[in-house]
């Protein structure tokens, strides 16, 4: 690798751009693919679907060995509401290589003894958000039940493009909060975007359950390819 | 998407700018129970020194001494290890898997 490659592949990767290294392995013949670059190139579809799949690996191109290493931002996770729900949800996120952080005003909830070992920050979602930089790479998850909480947070998950946004609350509640947030400007594609009821369909009653079913549902919109998308 | 080779580029990036001769060993394929995944990086400078893994310790000392060879030769070179190699002995996967590992010069 040329030190002009590497300084830009750490440049790419420092902002959590992703970034590709493709490699002749037969002669060591490379080039660097940064994501903004990714429409038109040759391999596109190959490049797109271990991106997906977060995995490097050697493809066969024309008789020729390459080796494609992706350099993907870590995935975060915001979990907005100290509740049962994310006591569960927090280690199961960190199990799986997420980088979480637990939001929540309300002192008596949001304290260290109740997530050992997770990011906590007792603040409202207006202070406690801009510092972390959310971006498109944060699975963004609201569960306090609290418009006054669970709304401002929504609203900048919306403008991050998190690629992962869900909001706890029956159909009913789900209804009242898009009325709610359309009103505060939120477009009809913003609120497409929320998955409510919170979570894939598996009958879970426990918090625990709860939280299983959110995690499969997140890991499904990471891994799965995208409607339409190659 | 797990963290990984955080500093390891960095550290290349650094080595390299402050004037050492600099390797980048990364493994490119895995078969049977191999203990790191394709992508894992190992970096090595011109005094031996090395940051990262390609294995978990198995073949590390193998791939560093090669890796001084390629720092001054400047060619690039594919590497495999594994239970069924001759050299298993000496540097063998414990785990029974094998691996290649492609290691290069940052020039």
């Amino acid at each position: 690798m040329n030190l002009e490659t590497l300084t830009q592949v750490n440049i790419e990767r420092a902002a959590r751009r992703p970034v590709f290294v493709v490699t002749d392995v037969s002669n060591g013949e490379q080039r660097m693919v940064k994501v903004a670059d990714l429409t038109g190139d040759p391999l596109e579809a190959e490049l797109r679907k271990q991106l997906r799949m977060g995995k490097s690996a050697m493809i066969e191109v024309d008789g020729k060995k390459l080796f494609v290493n992706v350099y993907a931002p870590v995935a975060r996770m915001v979990i907005i509401g100290a509740v049962h729900i994310s006591q569960a949800l927090a280690p199961m996120a960190r199990s799986l290589g997420y980088d979480v952080t637990v939001v929540d005003p309300r002192t008596a909830f949001a304290s260290p003894e109740r997530f050992p070992d997770v990011r906590v920050v007792a603040e409202w979602p207006d202070v406690a958000l801009p510092p972390l930089n959310v971006d498109h790479y944060t699975a963004f998850v609201a569960v306090t039940h609290d418009p006054k909480i669970d709304d401002p947070a929504l609203l900048h998950a919306f403008e991050r493009d998190c690629f992962y946004i869900g909001a706890l609350g029956s159909r009913k509640t789900h209804a009242k909060r898009l009325d709610r947030l359309k009103a505060q400007g939120a477009s009809d594609q913003d609120i497409a975007k929320i998955h409510a009821p919170i979570g894939l369909p598996i009958g879970a009653i426990s918090p625990g359950e709860v939280a299983v079913a959110i995690m499969a549902q997140i890991t499904a919109q990471l891994r799965l390819p995208k409607e339409g998308a190659s | 998407m797990l963290e990984r080779d955080e500093d390891i580029l960095q550290a290349a990036e650094e080595w390299k700018k402050a004037g050492h001769g600099v390797a980048l060993a990364t493994v490119v394929e895995t078969w049977g129970s191999a203990p790191r995944p394709a992508g894992s990086n190992l970096v090595i400078n011109d005094e031996g020194t090395f940051l990262g893994s390609v294995s978990g310790g198995c073949v590390e000392g193998a791939v560093v001494t090669e890796a001084l060879d390629i720092i001054a030769s400047g060619q690039p070179k594919l590497l495999e290890f594994g239970v069924a190699d001759e050299t298993a002995f000496n540097v063998g996967l414990s785990c029974g898997g094998t691996i290649r590992v492609f290691v290069e010069k940052v020039a």
